[in-house]
């Protein structure tokens, strides 16, 4: 188990625990960002490459840009109200840390004893003939879900704009 | 399988489960819609890794691969769809407080 | 050959959007009607389609039926034609039918892909279409309580994919692969660890709460209630029993087999939702909530079959999940005639209206009673069938309660037709007409399936001796 590995799975810890407890939308937005990052960085140390690369470009870059602009768009409260909402809601997430030290802790002295079947070896080494040879339905599912997607975004987006 | 794949199975596995109820207490814990979603898309995170992890384990890296891959598309498209109904609300109601948006009848 | 149900509504979908405008919006919704027929056709007598093994060459799908596909896609195309039929009528607006009509199509991919996969994931991908066009379904009408119900489906749901996905990983982790045969063979002889059962028990929360079983039912009334009607008649019908009680249907027969802790939990759950959807269905004021908890009652009951661990359990799980698509979609189709044409979805407002809407009103008396489980309408059959076998496992006190629940289901429906069929006619809707022929041709349809399927039953052959 390397050093390195530990030292990122902390990073990613203290990455999630960031983008949950800080105060404003737009940072927690960016912090996801660098979340992602980090969930693809662990890809790479495991053998994902390619993988990894789509966690890049889709989580950190797409689903980012998705949120910003979002959240700029709906821009809301005044400087005064968001004081006070801001207290308030520490008081709520205060206990999260706790959990995650105690969860940690707890879960390390744990030792979990099972066996993992021995499997046969597998017959195909390439992620893309895989996803081409044996799994062609799962590529016929993606294309149908973005074509709903491309709908969805049509009905849901023209209409908030009318109105 | 050999103990050091189990090792290495188990100490990923502390950190995918601590990363869950992270996102899972973000969700749970908010009163925002969006931070709702920032807690879902943790979450989805921490079920990408978990199948990362199996495929490194057993050896089956390609077979895991085209399953993130698949994954991440179909969630995009959620989260997507899921953006667009938190702008539509946003739109009837002035805040996404969802203590000023009791509207559903019980 | 089963091919052509996952691709041919996909290409319709794509074909009527290309952009001859105007003439795709007059033909979509004859060519849209067409597709489900023939899909009704093509499951019924599956011979003349072997043909395109050219298609099966290119696409190098593994899509198989059984008997259970073959029942979920007969009701599937039944309920389709029917959400067709009625959403003619309730989207006045000529761009909002086409627009309902490809995702409509979308929805028949997505339900076609679902019943005819052989592995795991492939399930989860075709569930996931099926569920993201639905969440766009609901919201069609733009109103302020469909969106705030959409949502809390959509975070209830993508908690439930996040369980989905840990459960395939850690069966993935002992089976190698995530086809069913060989997550069979993992579960039955591979080692009984402790993982291997969380693996399975997450799995089938995830289903549960897809599917609307108590205790992951609080997204159900709301979304059934704020959708407009003919999206609520999809998703009673077909939808909802796709996403979640096909999946365990499927954990029962081809994946785990007959696992006592998971018949227990079955039984468990299933009369809960049983209970529960019955007596919250008679307190409730809106037809479509009450129509509701009526759904989540009868999952109850496909469920607890499911519990029984006998074939004559699952059989009659499956003929009730048939059944239910039925007399449920029946009675959506009335009440949307009758949100139509009286404005209101508040039973006591309506009074009444059996003589000014006779089709609607005959049908929905049948369709009341097939659900209520009365002789010698198809529901009867079905809740016989499950209650026999409850009563022949040994499970004593689940049967009792399942027949009390019959009761109650029975005593919310007349309470329902007296309310808004019957009694006292209400003086605004003295000038109220039956609804146009887009609204009762479905209607008669189903009953007659009703009536028919209640009446050739007993005499099929092979059916088990009683």
């Amino acid at each position: 188990m390397s050093v390195i590995n530990i030292i990122l799975l902390s990073i990613l810890i203290v990455g999630a625990l960031w983008t949950v407890l800080t105060r404003s939308l737009l940072r927690a937005a960016i912090a996801l960002a660098f979340t992602s990052a980090i969930v693809a960085a662990l890809m790479f140390r495991l053998d994902a490459p390619l993988a990894a690369v789509f966690e890049l470009s889709v989580c950190t870059g797409l689903i980012s840009v998705l949120f910003i602009s979002t959240i700029s768009l709906t821009y809301p409260l005044s400087q005064e109200e968001k004081l006070q909402h801001m207290q308030v809601r520490m008081q709520r997430f205060r206990w999260l840390p706790v959990i995650v030290v105690a969860l940690g802790i707890g879960l390390s002295l744990m030792t979990v004893k099972f066996t993992l079947p021995a499997l046969a070896p597998q017959t195909q080494s390439d992620m893309r003939l895989v996803m081409w040879d044996l799994r062609p339905l799962e590529i016929f599912g993606q294309v149908v879900i973005l074509l709903s997607g491309a709908f969805g975004v049509i009905i849901l987006f023209k209409e908030a704009g009318k109105k | 399988m050999s103990t050091e794949l189990l090792q290495i199975f188990w100490s990923f596995g502390i950190f995918v489960i601590i990363l869950a109820v992270i996102g899972l207490y973000c969700l749970l814990a908010t009163y925002n819609l969006i931070r709702a979603l920032i807690g879902l898309e943790i979450l989805i995170k921490a079920a990408t890794l978990s199948i990362i992890v199996v495929g490194y384990v057993t050896g089956r890296m390609a077979l895991t691969q085209a399953l993130v891959v698949t994954f991440i598309t179909i969630e995009v498209v959620v989260m997507a769809v899921a953006i667009g109904v938190v702008l539509g609300i946003r739109h009837f109601n002035d805040s996404l407080d969802t203590r000023k948006i009791r509207n559903i009848k019980g | 050959m089963y091919h052509l149900f996952v691709l041919a509504p996909l290409l319709t979908a794509i074909i009527l959007n290309l952009p001859f405008r105007r003439f795709m919006k007059k033909a979509a919704f004859p060519v849209a009607a067409t597709l489900f027929i023939l899909q009704i056709y093509g499951v019924l007598f599956p011979a003349p389609y072997v043909r395109f093994t050219a298609l099966a060459d290119f696409f190098r799908f593994n899509l198989s039926a059984d008997i259970l596909s073959r029942v979920l896609l007969l009701s599937a195309a039944l309920v389709l034609l029917a959400a067709l039929l009625t959403g003619k009528h309730f989207l006045r607006h000529e761009g909002k039918l086409f627009n309902f009509i490809s995702l409509l199509l979308i929805v028949a991919t997505g339900i076609n892909g679902i019943a005819l996969v052989r592995d795991i994931f492939s399930l989860y991908v075709f569930i996931e279409i099926t569920g993201v066009t639905s969440f766009i379904l609901i919201t069609l009408d733009k109103e302020r309580y469909a969106l705030e119900a959409v949502f809390n489906y959509i975070v209830l749901s993508a908690i439930a994919t996040i369980m989905m996905l840990f459960s395939i990983a850690l069966l993935l982790l002992f089976a190698g692969d995530t086809s069913f045969t060989a997550i069979n063979a993992a579960l039955t002889h591979g080692p009984q660890t402790f993982l291997v059962s969380f693996a399975m028990l997450m799995f089938v929360a995830a289903l549960f709460i897809k599917g609307g079983v108590v205790p992951f039912h609080g997204w159900l009334p709301d979304a059934y209630s704020a959708a407009p009607a003919c999206v609520s008649l999809l998703l009673a019908g077909v939808v909802t029993k796709a996403l979640g009680i096909y999946g365990l249907v499927r954990v029962v027969t081809s994946l785990s087999g007959n696992n006592f802790v998971l018949n227990q939990i079955f039984l468990l759950v299933g009369t809960v939702s049983i209970v529960v959807g019955a007596f919250a269905a008679l307190g409730q004021v809106s037809f479509k909530r009450m129509l509701a908890y009526s759904s989540i009652s009868q999952i109850g009951y496909i469920v607890v079959g499911l519990g029984c661990g006998s074939a004559l359990g699952i059989f009659g799980a499956i003929f009730h999940l048939f059944n239910h698509s039925i007399f449920k979609s029946t009675l959506f189709v009335n009440s949307a005639a009758v949100e139509l044409k009286t404005g209101t979805r508040s039973m006591d407002k309506m009074g009444g209206l059996a003589q000014q809407m006779p089709i609607t009103g005959i049908t929905s008396i049948v369709s009341s009673l097939s659900a209520a489980g009365i002789p010698p309408l198809a529901g009867f059959w079905s809740k016989l069938l499950i209650i026999v076998a409850l009563w022949s496992g040994g499970h004593y006190s689940y049967a009792v309660i399942a027949v009390v629940a019959g009761v109650v289901t029975l005593a919310y429906f007349l309470m329902m037709q007296r309310k808004v069929f019957f009694g006292k006619l209400n003086e605004e809707f003295s000038g109220v007409k039956e609804a146009g022929w887009a609204l009762t041709l479905p209607a008669i349809i189903l009953t007659a399936i009703t009536i028919g399927v209640g009446l050739i039953f007993p005499f099929l052959p092979g059916i088990p001796k009683l």
